[in-house]
């Protein structure tokens, strides 16, 4: 199982989600730069947090027409595994791997603080290891973050069960006041209609040890891990 | 081929939540603007272009904002070509 994380000029979350990579696998990330076109035959690919091109434009929009992004679209097009956090789901979303998109946040603030997030899916390659309805305790920290798609979007991802994260409150209840930017019916991460490319907006790469303040983030990391080496058992 | 000068505006989808619109909105209000609504806050865009013709012009610089320069999900924009001699006048909307 190799991961490949993705850096991009002004990703800054790289490292992070190569360390996370470390502390679930006995196999290295591998790093991949934003200019190659190779993905050096690798199992899943992360699209790393940060501020790609300044997030000049809008986030993620010039990213997304970097020479590795082509492999990537393809890559996730015959089925590869992609997880984008953060940039990487705002890239996605430009890159119309997934649907809708991520506005300035509806406080204006860029927000940066531990939230609550609700396992609401664990069919899926990123949340296997989760049980499902667990609350996470993740950090988020953005400008543009508020998700977007139309009522039927929405409605669609709903029903088809491709909301995989929801913000919630103490209580797990999916509450206006726990919602930190305005995002759609809190709407905190989607996957793609065959499941195999999420995008969310906390950093689950930041949950990986408790000097940190939280590990709860492991699961994606581990779920990843888990889905993609069926041999390997953790 | 000729340069033409091209603007497009960028402007929050109709329906859609702008918080920076909404923001100023409620400080233009607290400065004693009364009857100030719907503010929304685009963004503008002018480049040159090289094509051979207007409406060539046009379409290129239509491809341009739905590859890059817009996002559908959240904006709509408006192009127009500038009058070369009189800075922002002339030109349609389109």
């Amino acid at each position: 199982m190799r991961i490949g994380v993705v850096t991009f000029p002004g990703s800054n979350c790289d490292d992070d989600a190569r360390r996370a990579v470390r502390l679930v696998s006995d196999e290295d990330p591998v790093y991949l730069w934003h200019k190659s076109h190779s993905l050096e035959g690798v199992d899943a690919v992360i699209l790393p947090g940060g501020f790609s091109y300044g997030d000049y434009l809008r986030g993620g929009a010039i990213a997304r027409f970097s020479p590795l992004m082509s492999e990537v679209v393809e890559f996730a097009e015959s089925g590869g595994y992609v997880l984008g956090i953060c940039n990487g789901f705002q890239m996605l979303c430009e890159a119309h791997l997934l649907p809708g998109a991520l506005m300035k946040n509806d406080t204006l603030r860029f927000v940066c603080k531990h939230v609550r997030i609700r396992v609401e899916q664990t069919d899926t390659p990123f949340t296997c290891a989760y049980e499902e309805g667990r609350i996470l305790r993740t950090p988020i920290a953005h400008s543009e973050g508020g998700y977007v798609a139309d009522a039927e979007t929405l409605d669609r991802l709903e029903a088809d069960g491709r909301v995989v994260f929801r913000y919630v409150d103490a209580g797990g209840v999916a509450s206006e006041a726990a919602n930190p930017n305005g995002s759609a019916r809190n709407i905190a991460g989607i996957t793609n209609e065959r499941g195999n490319v999420m995008g969310m907006m906390p950093h689950p790469e930041r949950a990986m040890e408790s000097i940190l303040g939280s590990t709860d983030g492991m699961g994606v990391f581990e779920s990843l891990m888990r889905a993609a080496s069926p041999v390997v058992t953790r | 081929m000729t340069d033409y000068r091209i603007e497009v505006r960028v402007t929050p989808r109709e329906g859609l939540l702008d918080p920076q619109g909404r923001a100023v909105e409620t400080a233009l209000t607290s400065l004693g603007f009364d009857g100030v609504e719907s503010v929304r806050i685009g963004k503008l865009v002018r480049m040159r272009v090289e094509a051979a013709s207007e409406p060539e012009a046009m379409s290129r610089a239509r491809e341009m904002c739905d590859r890059l320069i817009a996002n559908p999900v959240i904006e709509d924009y408006s192009i127009r070509i500038l009058d070369e001699n009189n800075g922002d006048a002339g030109g349609g909307d389109a």
